[in-house]
């Protein structure tokens, strides 16, 4: 699996091709914003009827992963769930595949802002999780250090000749790393955007996910 | 039959005027369930369309909507209430006019669903929006006519299918309801009334009287038109001593990009202080505004513009039309020529401009069709279900419905008579459940039989977002251009995918000047003044393809081997062509091949239009790929495919083997970026995602994904859906048009003549040097990236 390797408060780190974080020491992977559930969400409320194929989609992708790298512990950090009764709505097909992935290892539920609250569901569940010099959650906060986080779905441009390519991405910085969303019905904000400035440092990078992991500096 | 009242022939009278005959053949036709008139601009066509409502409606009219006139302009609307109202003020006449379109205020159009008036001016849109209300059945009651404007320009969209579906809507509320449709010339007038009238109802055509012939000439310049390219701008010395001799001139060009391109080039040329000005679609409303109202005002000697003046009122004094490059479609020359025809009985002057070699060929081959009144046209499709489906919602939000009772009222519109009920039932369970192989939706429906077996909406507060759906022009998605810092009206819209690719201090053309990118800000372009050579801006627009007709035309200009007409650098250019090669023939294709250096060059004369050209460029290449001829790359054009690789192709006749190449087409198709445009207007139309609404765009939201994740899978867990279906039909059309590489498979029959030449060859040479050269490339943009990519890391020094 294609990846770029990094250094986070001393820990070397892989951000994964395809969108995940790979820490190779403890075999520790971890994804975030799967949003499982979200057609069906949408649906409920009254809007469209998307093709409701997105979390079969996302399961295959994260089994992948999984499957290939064998981690002790698999971190979720948020919007796991598009909302609290999205985890009804999975068919039994994608239950028995989670429930396949989650055997015989460490499974950690991070709550996001989606999925906050009581999830029937095994595994642990926290707002938080800390481990050796890294802290794990939904929502980076600005004065933190060493952290790893979800939520915006970052994504960047890169310019080539005959156009630009925009995939979500990595942020990294000597402080911090926001994942991209792993999620098939997810999509992106651009690292432009304002609310990463407060984030990332100077010399923050992307890395663009896709089928190789490419580190550019982070557009802003 | 229907005669004209005193009241109205003294009213003529007095003007001086005398009624046209096809005015009173559509009186004297009033009673009939459907008519069609075609008559030419400057016809008093529209006054023919009313004359049958006013004469109705002179004497103590009753209270309620009488006449409803759509029209695909909202300033059309606003002309003709204008129009209207001075014979009404004339004759005093107590009929109240109203308009409705995207501008009016709620207020407004919520008391004229209430009270509405004798004639109501609209557009298609604000039609359907008023019939998705509950009240609609009211508003329309008591409605005797319709009458549809421009109609050929909408029977072209899918706008005219919505339009017919609605007039079918109407028709079940307004039983006595009569159609009366106005058009511009068209090939194919029965097949136009058989898309207006209630089926299987008869419809009359009046023809008018089409005026005088038109005064048509090729631009013969002194100096030869350049060998490729679409600027022109060799023609401007020539076209600025034209513009001199009119009072007003069009100058039509085909795209937007090229029309900014050839009115800087213009207003660099002008010496002396000739009013001249731009109109383009990418242009700002307030902007395109203002010409317009120079142009009422008869203040500018020449407007240079694109299609947007195609339609619409009759501006000022325009006595000379001038089509810069090869006008790729009859009818839609015939119907800019006619742009000229401003008084009735005085001949159009045009004047076309090759804009390069071969386009003299084209220039001369609908030349001579325009004489010859030979009109082309595609035939229309069968209604699209994207629109069905979108027409299917908003009957919904007007109140519970029988299926049964819909199919019939649907299948009794033109453009969709012949659809099966099992086309009709994919579509409605389409919007109840979404017509997905996994049946996932089943607590969810989005429409539900209620008890009495109608159909309705499950959750009523879905009528909003159908409501703001509404319609079926998908805009590109597209950023307003601004002064930075000095507020004010933007200049115009640029693509959302152009803007990506600037960096600050690039320029490019809009409206006529060059500007400076400064940076995006709130979804707008900030631009300062730029001095630079501009890049140009690229605007999708639409890229027409040179019409069948147009392009069998100008095989047998080729074949016959009369080139009299030509000027003497044209004549020699074929006849040196004719002694190295050949000549394409008709019902045969013609493939040339020779080497350069050590690059084999191979040219197939499909004629087919350069969408189709495009598509068989790249289904071809990649035919050789597995062949292992290691193909380079490829040009296409409106005449011909040039291709280039390592190898000679020795068996032409095996590349273009019809189940292959279909084969071929369907692997290929899937993964189009072409494809995914079409996807995510048809699914946009048919409901699952929402339009773009201008200005209403959120910005920072992480939540909206793009429409090419929903295609992908589709793609991969139901290629079968009902959305997939409707885009691989759209892709036969359009800018895949793998319709017209059918045609031109049957049209050669497998008869091929392959030449070797011993060099270039002249007819070829020119697509060497035409841009927009396809490279042959797959992982190469992933190599592109990387390079990209660490040249930036260096660069950062990261």
């Amino acid at each position: 699996m294609h990846g770029y390797s990094f250094i986070l408060k001393s820990t070397n780190l892989t951000a994964l091709s395809a969108g995940l974080l790979w820490w190779a020491d403890r075999k520790l992977l971890c994804v975030s914003d799967l949003h499982l559930g979200k057609s069906e969400r949408m649906a409920r409320r009254g809007g469209s009827l998307l093709p409701p194929y997105e979390n079969k989609e996302t399961l295959t992708r994260l089994a992948l992963a999984i499957n290939a790298l064998d981690p002790v512990t698999v971190i979720c950090l948020g919007d796991s769930f598009d909302d609290l009764a999205s985890l009804d709505a999975l068919d039994t097909a994608d239950h028995s595949n989670l429930a396949a992935m989650m055997a015989g290892r460490r499974w950690i539920w991070i709550e996001g802002n989606h999925d906050a609250g009581p999830l029937n569901i095994g595994g642990t569940h926290l707002a938080q999780f800390e481990t050796g010099p890294l802290t794990f959650r939904h929502i980076a906060k600005v004065n933190s250090n060493g952290e790893i986080s979800g939520h915006y779905h970052p994504k960047a441009s890169v310019k080539i000749k005959s156009g630009s390519l925009t995939r979500p991405c990595f942020l990294i910085d000597e402080t911090r790393a926001i994942l991209p969303a792993f999620g098939a019905y997810t999509g992106g904000l651009k690292t432009t955007d304002p609310a990463f400035s407060p984030l990332m440092g100077e010399n923050a990078i992307a890395v663009l996910t896709g089928a190789q992991a490419l580190p550019i500096p982070m557009p802003r | 039959m229907t005669k004209l009242p005193a009241k109205f022939s003294d009213w003529f009278t007095a003007h001086g005027w005398e009624i046209h005959p096809h005015q009173s053949d559509l009186l004297a036709r009033s009673h009939d369930p459907a008519t069609l008139l075609i008559a030419p601009t400057g016809g008093g066509k529209t006054l023919a369309g009313f004359l049958p409502t006013l004469t109705e409606l002179a004497d103590n009219p009753p209270v309620g909507l009488h006449t409803l006139y759509v029209s695909p302009l909202k300033a059309l609307a606003a002309d003709i209430k204008r129009n209207l109202e001075t014979p009404i003020h004339e004759m005093n006449l107590p009929i109240r006019v109203e308009s409705r379109t995207g501008d009016t205020t709620q207020t407004q159009k919520k008391r004229q669903r209430a009270d509405p008036p004798h004639i109501l001016l609209t557009t298609p849109e604000s039609l359907a929006v008023m019939l998705s209300y509950e009240d609609g059945a009211k508003t329309f009651a008591g409605l005797q006519r319709v009458v549809i404007d421009e109609i050929h320009a909408l029977a072209e969209s899918k706008r005219g299918d919505q339009l017919m579906l609605c007039l079918s809507a109407l028709q079940s509320i307004a039983p006595n309801m009569r159609r009366v449709g106005l058009s511009a010339t068209v090939e194919d007038p029965p097949a136009l009334a058989t898309f207006l009238a209630r089926n299987p109802d008869p419809c009359d055509i009046i023809l008018a009287d089409p005026g005088p012939e038109p005064d048509i000439q090729i631009l013969h310049t002194d100096s030869p038109p350049p060998w490729s390219g679409a600027g022109a701008a060799y023609s401007i010395p020539d076209v600025l001593k034209l513009v001199k001799t009119a009072k007003t001139t069009l100058i039509f060009i085909n795209t937007r990009a090229q029309a900014e391109l050839y009115f800087r080039a213009i207003w660099e040329a002008i010496e002396d202080q000739l009013p001249i000005a731009l109109h383009h679609g990418s242009l700002s409303r307030e902007a395109r505004d203002k010409v317009e109202a120079a142009m009422v005002a008869g203040a500018l000697r020449a407007v240079v513009c694109t299609g947007t003046l195609d339609l619409g009122i009759d501006w000022g004094d325009v006595d000379l039309v001038i089509q810069v490059g090869a006008p790729k479609n009859i009818k839609r020359l015939v119907q800019r020529i006619g742009r000229s025809n401003h008084r009735y009985n005085a001949p159009s002057r045009a004047v076309i401009v090759p804009a390069n070699r071969f386009e003299i060929l084209e220039a001369q081959a609908a030349l001579d069709a325009v004489i010859e009144n030979d009109l082309d046209g595609e035939p229309r499709g069968d209604g699209p279900r994207d629109v069905l489906c979108q027409h299917i919602l908003i009957r919904a939000c007007a109140g519970p419905f029988d299926a049964d009772t819909l199919f019939a009222e649907v299948t009794q519109s033109g453009p969709y008579h012949s659809l099966t009920r099992p086309e009709f039932d994919a579509c409605l369970d389409f919007c109840a459940t979404g017509g997905y192989a996994l049946r996932a939706y089943d607590r969810w429906q989005r429409l539900l039989q209620n008890p009495a077996g109608l159909w309705q909406l499950r959750d009523p507060r879905a009528t909003r977002a159908i409501r703001m759906n509404i319609g079926t022009i998908v805009d590109t998605e597209t950023l307003k251009v601004k002064w930075r810092g000095r507020g004010g009206a933007p200049l115009g819209e640029i693509e959302e995918s152009f803007a990506a690719t600037l960096t600050q201090g690039d320029t490019f053309l809009i409206g006529g000047q060059v500007v400076r990118y400064e940076g995006l800000r709130e979804m707008t372009v900030q631009v300062t003044k730029g001095h630079k050579a501009p890049k140009i801006a690229t605007f999708m627009g639409t890229k027409f393809a040179t019409s069948t007709l147009l392009s069998t035309r100008i095989i047998d200009i080729l074949h016959a081997g009369d080139w009299s007409p030509f000027p003497a650098h044209t004549r020699d250019w074929l006849q040196v062509q004719n002694r190295i090669s050949a000549m394409p023939k008709p019902g045969r294709m013609m493939v040339e091949s020779y080497w350069r250096d050590t690059t084999a060059y191979t040219c197939f004369y499909g004629f087919a239009g350069r969408n189709a050209h495009q598509t068989l460029g790249l289904l071809l290449t990649r035919r050789m790929e597995e062949a292992g001829l290691n193909p380079i790359g490829f040009v296409a054009t409106d005449y011909a495919v040039l291709i280039w690789g390592l190898d000679a192709i020795t068996d032409p006749a095996a590349l273009l083997s019809p189940d292959d190449l279909r084969t071929g087409f369907a692997g290929w198709l899937a993964g189009n970026a072409v494809m995914k445009r079409s996807f995510r207007n048809v699914a946009t139309i048919a409901g699952l995602i929402e339009k773009n609404l201008p200005g209403k765009r959120r910005t920072g939201r992480q939540a909206t994904f793009s429409s090419d994740i929903l295609y992908n899978t589709l793609l991969k867990y139901d290629p079968d859906h009902l959305l997939l279906q409707i885009t691989q039909t759209e892709a036969m059309r359009g800018l895949v048009d793998f319709g017209r590489i059918e045609e031109m498979l049957t049209r050669i029959k497998g008869r091929i003549d392959h030449i070797q030449a011993p060099h270039v060859t002249p007819l070829s040479a020119p697509m060497l040097l035409e841009i927009g050269k396809v490279p042959i490339k797959g992982a190469a943009i992933e190599k592109a990236a990387a390079v990209r990519a660490s040249e930036l890391m260096r660069e950062a020094g990261l």
